[in-house]
């Protein structure tokens, strides 16, 4: 969206300094929270209240892993609610208590909820790399088809069957005692992802795309496989935490995907991700998503009303954005 | 005007145009297949609907020119509703100050998106998803509980006809010739396209970006609390809703590239935008007269929405060099 010089300036700004300042401020930014969380209620600052708000920080993190890897390319995922909901009434609906393959633990429901977010994904890359539609509109309209299809598929409602016990084990059973198995396992995603985007070609090649993806194009690099490789994951990470919010939730809900979109998009941008593309880290994304999960859990347990809670949510991702999210000065 | 010149108009224009052709199209069908027959009150209420979201679309559109976004727009409207609402009970000269004050409001939270985006150098995409919560927050500030009271001659003045002509119709006419035309010719309307085309080559050729770009925020603030005023009157109520807000900002994008605006910047305008605007709420109007059964009719429109921007793929077709497809 902005032109070519300002990119530049950014990339070299990025080089010079060797201090990784998002992750220093969002750091500092959830000490603060808690800080003032626990004077309000010394509670806040238990490991059960911490665990509790980790829990509930992996559901927004899977998802906020996805829309990195979409935005490291320049790229956004509008369709992240109605892939959420869809990979949950799916696999519920054909593998959950109640359902036709609900037996054997409902094991089914993984394979079948990655394979819908993975055939989400697939479609919005298709439209994004090879029909150039500006990913914005398309995943826009991906996500009004899926919700017209689940509307279909359930009949306006929730489906009847509730949560096979595969989802409730991923997301709410103890592997290490008193430790939610989201947690884990949103842990073991940000090894996978690091380790994808920094140790693999096809993570070089995500950088070089956001950068320049002309250049990226003439150095020969397969742009357009690797925005349908990232486009695809992005849906297998959304329909993840589909299974696991389902688990949690016990059912899958119309609208239980609306919540994680914009927030997904703050945590990844908090995290210093370049909404441009081209410039982020994991490690960022993990701080911007806990940071914005302490802060909702934070101003609720501080009883602030709603309207509150939205102008100050709305204030604090500003006031960040002003201390690292700047761009650069439009110079000759 | 001589051939070549309309030629020339046709080829720059093709894209509203075209959608023009099919709004008409789809228009013609709706009022041949409605059951009551045409009627002053059918076109009042399809014009409603449509004016509603067209004007919004026309907020998106001039941030979206200047190579920008706003998705606060939805947010602004529905300020501008619960504002009004506390506003427009009088008569008279309150009356009037009402609508000022719901004006200067979307004013000021254009302003504010102006500043963090020229001033505050934030990209637009997420500095006005920042403020759209801000901007809901305060809306619920200014209505914790659905309701409104509105001076219902007024309501029904502005929401009725004059001479078998729907008002907003005539409001949304009176934007685009009065405002839009004039405004697209102004040295910051052309400046307007050119930031959006090329930054550096405008700010080489001295055009004032900052004054520009800030210009398109804060318009944009107006036009979307000028719908959201329109939405007062029409529903004589007002709700500060969150989900109301987010259907809004996304109906406007659509409206906004089915209508010929370039999400790139520089290209397209305030007239396609409308079209596209009326395209979408015909979409639904046809539905609901096909009696198709109301749990197809949000897949129809979600197909219609994505077959219509996959039109946007066609250029493809012409490029000899697949390297001319990557930006």
């Amino acid at each position: 969206m902005s032109g070519a010089p300002s990119r530049a300036l950014a990339t070299r700004a990025a080089l010079a300094s060797r201090i990784d300042l998002p992750l220093f401020a969002s750091s500092l930014c959830i000490l603060a929270i808690l800080a003032i969380g626990a004077a309000f209620n010394p509670s806040v600052v238990s490991p059960h209240y911490l665990i509790q708000q980790l829990q509930s920080a992996a559901f927004l993190g899977i998802v906020a892993f996805g829309a990195m890897l979409v935005i490291l390319l320049g790229h956004i995922d509008l369709s992240v609610p109605w892939t959420v909901a869809a990979a949950a009434m799916v696999s519920t609906g054909l593998a959950g208590q109640g359902g036709a393959g609900g037996g054997g633990g409902g094991l089914l429901a993984l394979p079948i909820a990655l394979a819908v977010g993975a055939a989400i994904g697939f479609v919005n890359g298709l439209g994004v790399a090879y029909l150039r539609i500006p990913s914005m509109i398309f995943t826009l309209g991906v996500n009004a088809v899926l919700q017209g299809l689940m509307v279909l598929y359930t009949g306006g409602s929730a489906p009847p069957s509730t949560a096979p016990p595969i989802a409730r084990a991923l997301s709410g059973g103890h592997l290490i005692p008193g430790v939610a198995n989201a947690i884990p396992i949103w842990a073991l995603l940000g090894v996978l992802v690091t380790v994808l985007l920094r140790a693999t070609p096809f993570g070089r090649a995500v950088y070089a795309i956001g950068n320049r993806e002309r250049a990226a194009y003439m150095s020969g690099m397969p742009v357009r496989r690797v925005v349908l490789g990232c486009f695809t994951l992005a849906g297998c990470a959304s329909a993840l935490a589909g299974l696991l919010v389902t688990g949690y939730a016990g059912k899958a809900y119309q609208g239980m995907g609306d919540i994680y979109l914009l927030p997904a998009i703050a945590a990844v941008v908090l995290g210093g991700t370049s909404i441009m593309g081209g410039r982020g880290r994991t490690s960022g994304t993990v701080a911007g998503t806990i940071l914005i999960v302490l802060l909702q859990s934070m101003l609720a347990v501080m009883q602030m009303p709603d309207a509150g809670r939205q102008i100050i949510y709305g204030m604090v991702i500003f006031v960040m954005l002003l201390i690292y999210g700047r761009g650069h000065v439009l110079r000759t | 005007m001589n051939g070549s010149d309309i030629r020339l108009f046709a080829r720059h224009n093709a894209i509203p145009l075209l959608a023009g052709a099919v709004f008409a199209a789809m228009f013609v069908l709706y009022l041949a297949l409605q059951p009551r027959g045409v009627t002053v009150g059918t076109l009042v209420t399809a014009s409603n609907k449509g004016v509603l979201l067209a004007l919004i679309a026309c907020a998106q559109t001039l941030p979206v020119l200047t190579g920008g976004i706003d998705l606060s727009v939805g947010a602004i409207a529905v300020l501008a509703n619960c504002l009004a609402s506390t506003l427009l009970g009088g008569s008279g000269l309150s009356l009037v100050g009402g609508v000022a004050a719901t004006l200067a409001a979307g004013a000021l939270a254009g302003g504010f998106n102006a500043v963090a985006v020229v001033w505050g150098r934030l990209q637009p995409i997420i500095a006005t998803l920042a403020t759209s919560s801000i901007f809901y927050g305060i809306s619920l500030l200014l209505r914790p509980d659905p309701g409104g009271d509105i001076n219902d001659d007024f309501a029904s003045a502005l929401t009725g006809d004059i001479h078998g002509i729907p008002t907003t119709l005539i409001i949304l006419l009176a934007v685009l010739l009065l405002f839009w035309l004039p405004f697209r010719r102004t040295l910051i309307g052309r400046g307007v396209y050119a930031v959006g085309s090329a930054e550096a080559a405008a700010y080489m050729s001295g055009v004032r970006i900052a004054r520009s770009k800030a210009c398109a925020y804060v318009l944009s603030g107006v036009l979307a609390s000028l719908a959201g005023l329109l939405l007062t009157l029409i529903a004589e109520s007002a709700q500060a809703s969150a989900i109301q807000a987010g259907d809004l900002t996304l109906n406007a994008i659509a409206a906004v590239v089915i209508g010929g605006t370039s999400l790139f910047g520089g290209i397209g305008g305030l007239v396609g935008s409308v079209i596209g605007a009326f395209i979408l709420r015909t979409i639904g109007d046809l539905l609901f007269v096909l009696a198709a059964s109301p749990l197809w009719q949000p897949l129809f429109q979600g197909l219609i929405l994505l077959a219509a921007v996959s039109l946007g793929a066609i250029p493809l077709l012409r490029n000899r060099n697949r390297l001319e497809s990557f930006r």
